[in-house]
């Protein structure tokens, strides 16, 4: 705890206002994201406005490379820092139920609970209800192995009750953050805002410097490769999502169940969107380890590693799960991708995942305000 | 070896004073480059890159540390270009002659026609040659928006620009040197031999076979600054780097090269004066001067706030304030301004009433409710329209108000205090369209050449126009690149 807070909220929203006013005195970074047009709308910056602006920041890192005042200037104005870090301060504050970020939105417990504790408790229960003998045997492809060593109800009770909480936390955590930033709900009713808000959510049009020749990641550069390793993490992300939701589909109301075959649909799905998430999490792993310190904010570092290695893991034990569903290390392998998923599942809401509800909620304010101007 | 023109007018705080200045060289080094590049800004990696493109090894000397490197260019914003139609992110055209009756009339004249006719036609081409580079644009800033057919502006600044030019020339083998001041040069009857370069706590001398400086103007030198305005110079606030220090150009005059534009004018604004000293750059100026009114320490107001436009009118005001007691003013407005400007840096002094406001600015209270009070009387009827030249005037006043005149009645007031803000000084090197420089006896020398704000007042005698300083360095520092090429390998 004491990490987390050791550059408090106050001095952050200081900070950021700070830096708000030198660059709506400057502006010339306006052209590389939203945040700058936002920023020119305003007068004062009150917390609210930070938040907003601080979410609405894609950290592609251009206006520390590119500002006059950064340090050594005696301004020392090094704005993806701050934003950074009023980041980070958003996803505590709106976290929801609140004490839970206390535990799950620390690395050490996160990690604790998706790598051991939790496929050890999938292990456990196996082992206890469907005995060392299940567990442990060969395998083959039919219909149901999979069911062998764990029941479908569990499965199913067990993601179930997990999704629907997720879900049920997404959307407080937005409705916190949508309150908390001023945001008005008839947005909400303007098509086209909501429609560049998807576009520019999707595309990730901030991580391309205003002129789509990318962000200043890992380095001063403009460069896309952090932009594409995103796009393979969140559509395979996606995909793998697809393919379970499918295979859902297919086992309640077509009553087929998994195992599924190499080319059926679920498994084409979820082995692309595997690979995507096998490639997305390592590059941007990579870029991080290689990243220019000084924009970054050492605290939100760990949370970021920490949810790309349970992506990683995630994908990775899902694909040795498919190549290895036939032999006698299947059991294992389940428990362990169930348990990872499901700590991923308990985790999201508390770790990184939320950027992306949080900036998504930014740019539909942003796309209002444009259209408003 | 005869060094002809050491100096000793160099920033005493930065250098000479930690330093028993030594005129011996304490090292030689043995390369002799192609061309030698004194100045770390856009002239001078224009010249570099140039220089290189054509075939000569190239040492850049830049004085300042590599965080705080590219001089007065790391302020900028955009350049102006000529374009006979919407070319790229400009809008409209801006033919040569407009572009040159606009360089015409804010120098009354005082261009040398024939340098200033074909840097206007070389600007149609700089953008493209700045993009192969790496340098990026956008669209005209808000709040700039007047400025978007006649100026190209970089995307992030004059400082990602720089960036974009140190990148592409470290990456064709120019030689890069930070910290790095020249403190003399060895010319003999117009030929350039070697400069003197103070390094690490050391001076060695560097030898190459054509220079071309591209240091900037004196502005960062406050004894010089002094020189010419006196103790009035003590309160000028520098806008941009304190590496602009002159010692080359005093150098280059001292080895007989002829001067050109006015050595008593520099380019001032009206910044706050909470200002740095140093290099607070564009965030520190004071954009609601048009929408109240300006008093001096007496609490008077000395000229026409609302003479023209703003962006037409914000370069007369650095001069205007260096006029007046204590070189300090202060614009006042009341609420019903607020918000119609690009919002200063620094908050404004705010109070209920104008003896409260007064008594935050330590002025006189009555004195400062008088020239409130026959202000207002003043002011005639009309339509308020920030947009337009509005018929809002002062009537029987002196000096007038002569649009935007609205009275102050509207609490709460504020008040920004103002002092003189330099952004360059004009005296330079006189060059020819070779970019080689003058001589005092009318002749060119034979491997020296300037480029940018050490030769831009043979263009600019006088006055400013928005983007012509990067324009000049742009065009001339690649003409100085590439003729200094051509001494070297003929
Ligand atoms: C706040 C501000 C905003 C501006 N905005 C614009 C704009 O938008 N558009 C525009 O066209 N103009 C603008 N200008 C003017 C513009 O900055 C200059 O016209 C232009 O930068 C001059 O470029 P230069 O390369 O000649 O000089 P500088 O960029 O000043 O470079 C001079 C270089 O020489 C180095 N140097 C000096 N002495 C020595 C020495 N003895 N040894 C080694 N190195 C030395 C300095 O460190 C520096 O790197 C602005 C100026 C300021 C202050
Ligand atoms: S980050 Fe620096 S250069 Fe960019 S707008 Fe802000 S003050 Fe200006
Ligand atoms: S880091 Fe990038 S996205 Fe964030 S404010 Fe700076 S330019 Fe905008």
């Amino acid at each position: 705890m004491s990490t987390v807070d050791s550059v408090p909220l106050l001095q952050l929203l200081k900070d950021g206002e700070r830096a708000m006013q030198i660059c709506n005195a400057c502006r010339y970074c306006e052209g590389f994201c939203a945040v700058f047009p936002a920023m020119e709308r305003r007068l004062s910056f009150s917390p609210k406005d930070l938040t907003y602006l601080a979410n609405l920041c894609h950290d592609c890192r251009e206006c520390l490379y590119s500002c006059q005042y950064a340090p050594p200037h005696e301004f020392g104005l090094n704005l993806p820092k701050v934003m950074a870090g009023l980041r980070r301060e958003t996803y505590r504050k709106f976290a929801w139920p609140s004490f839970v970020v206390n535990i799950l939105g620390q690395t050490g417990p996160a990690l604790v609970l998706s790598l051991l504790l939790s496929p050890a408790l999938f292990f456990l229960g196996m082992f206890v209800f469907h005995g060392p003998g299940a567990v442990f045997s060969a395998h083959s492809v039919e219909e149901g192995s999979f069911y062998r060593v764990l029941s479908h109800g569990a499965m199913v009770g067990g993601f179930g009750f997990v999704g629907l909480f997720v879900l049920v936390a997404f959307a407080m955590e937005f409705r916190n953050f949508w309150r908390g930033t001023g945001g008005r709900a008839d947005s909400w009713l303007d098509a086209r805002a909501m429609g560049r808000a998807i576009r520019d959510s999707l595309n990730l049009r901030y991580l391309g410097g205003g002129d789509d020749q990318g962000c200043a990641y890992p380095d001063e550069r403009a460069s896309s490769t952090r932009r594409w390793y995103h796009h393979l993490t969140f559509y395979g992300f996606s995909l793998c999502f697809a393919s379970t939701t499918l295979a859902a589909i297919y086992h309640n109301f077509l009553g087929w169940k998994a195992p599924y075959e190499l080319m059926s649909l679920p498994v084409v799905l979820g082995v692309v969107g595997g690979l995507g998430l096998v490639a997305g999490p390592l590059g941007l792993l990579r870029l991080k380890s290689i990243q220019d310190p000084e924009p970054a904010d050492p605290l939100q570092r760990r949370m970021d590693i920490a949810f790309l290695v349970l992506l990683l893991l995630t994908s990775g034990t899902g694909l040795l799960l498919l190549a290895l569903r036939e032999t006698a290390a299947m059991g294992v392998i389940l428990a362990v991708h169930l348990g990872v998923v499901m700590g991923l599942f308990l985790t999201m809401p508390y770790g990184k995942f939320v950027h992306g509800i949080y900036r998504f909620g930014a740019l539909i304010r942003f796309a209002k305000e444009e259209r408003e101007s | 070896m005869r060094l002809c023109c050491l100096l000793n007018v160099g920033r005493a705080s930065v250098a000479s004073s930690i330093l028993p200045w030594s005129f011996e060289p304490t090292m030689h080094s043995e390369i002799i480059y192609d061309v030698l590049v004194v100045g770390g800004g856009n002239a001078a990696l224009c010249a570099a890159i140039s220089a290189r493109l054509t075939g000569s090894t190239v040492l850049v000397l830049e004085a300042a540390p590599q965080a705080l490197r590219g001089g007065n260019s790391r302020h900028t914003r955009n350049l102006r270009c000529m374009h006979e139609g919407p070319a790229d992110l400009l809008t409209g055209s801006y033919p040569l002659s407009e572009y040159f009756k606009d360089l015409l009339q804010v120098t009354g004249g005082r261009t040398n026609e024939k340098l200033a006719l074909m840097t206007l036609r070389e600007s149609s081409n700089c953008q493209e040659w700045m993009r192969q580079k790496g340098v990026r644009f956008q669209r005209a800033l808000g709040g700039t928006l007047h400025l978007s057919r006649t100026n190209a502006f970089f995307l992030g600044g004059g400082k990602a620009l720089l960036n974009a030019y140190y990148r592409a020339a470290a990456a064709m083998g120019v030689e890069i040197e930070y910290d790095a001041e020249v403190r003399g040069l060895d010319i003999r009857d117009g030929r350039f031999h070697s400069a003197t370069v103070l390094r690490d706590g050391g001076t060695r001398t560097v030898r190459a076979r054509a220079l071309v400086a591209a240091s900037g103007g004196y502005q960062g030198n406050l004894e010089w600054l002094k020189e010419v305005w006196g103790d009035a110079a003590d309160n000028f606030i520098i806008r941009g780097t304190p590496y602009d220090t002159g010692t080359v150009l005093r150098g280059l005059m001292d080895c007989g090269v002829k001067t050109a534009g006015d050595p008593a004018q520099c380019h001032a604004v009206a910044v706050d004066a909470r200002s740095p000293r140093f290099d607070g750059g564009i965030v520190t100026r004071v954009d609601c001067v048009s929408l109240g009114i300006v008093v001096n320490r007496d609490a008077l107001r000395f000229y026409d706030e609302g003479e023209d436009f703003w962006p037409k009118r914000y370069a007369v005001w650095g001069r205007l304030i260096a006029e007046q007691p204590d070189q300090i003013a202060h614009a006042i407005i009341d609420a019903k301004s607020m918000g119609l400007f690009v919002p200063p840096l620094y908050p404004p002094h705010q109070a209920g009433s104008l003896p409260e406001l007064a008594a935050l600015l330590t002025l006189a209270p009555e004195a400062l409710e008088r020239t409130v009070a026959a202000f207002n009387a003043s002011v005639q009827p009309g339509t308020f329209d920030h947009a337009v030249l509005d018929d809002n005037k002062t009537e029987g006043l002196n000096p007038p108000k002569s649009h935007w005149a609205r009275p102050l009645d509207t609490p709460p007031f504020f008040a920004y205090p103002l002092r003189p803000g330099i952004t360059f000084t004009y005296l330079g090197v006189e060059v020819d369209e070779k970019a080689r420089v003058v001589m005092k006896d009318d002749k060119p020398a034979e491997n020296v050449f300037a480029a940018g704000e050490i030769m831009a007042g043979n263009i600019l005698g006088q006055g400013y126009l928005a983007g012509i300083g990067m324009t000049i360095g742009t065009v001339f520092g690649r003409i100085a690149g590439e003729e200094a090429s051509r001494v070297v390998h003929g």
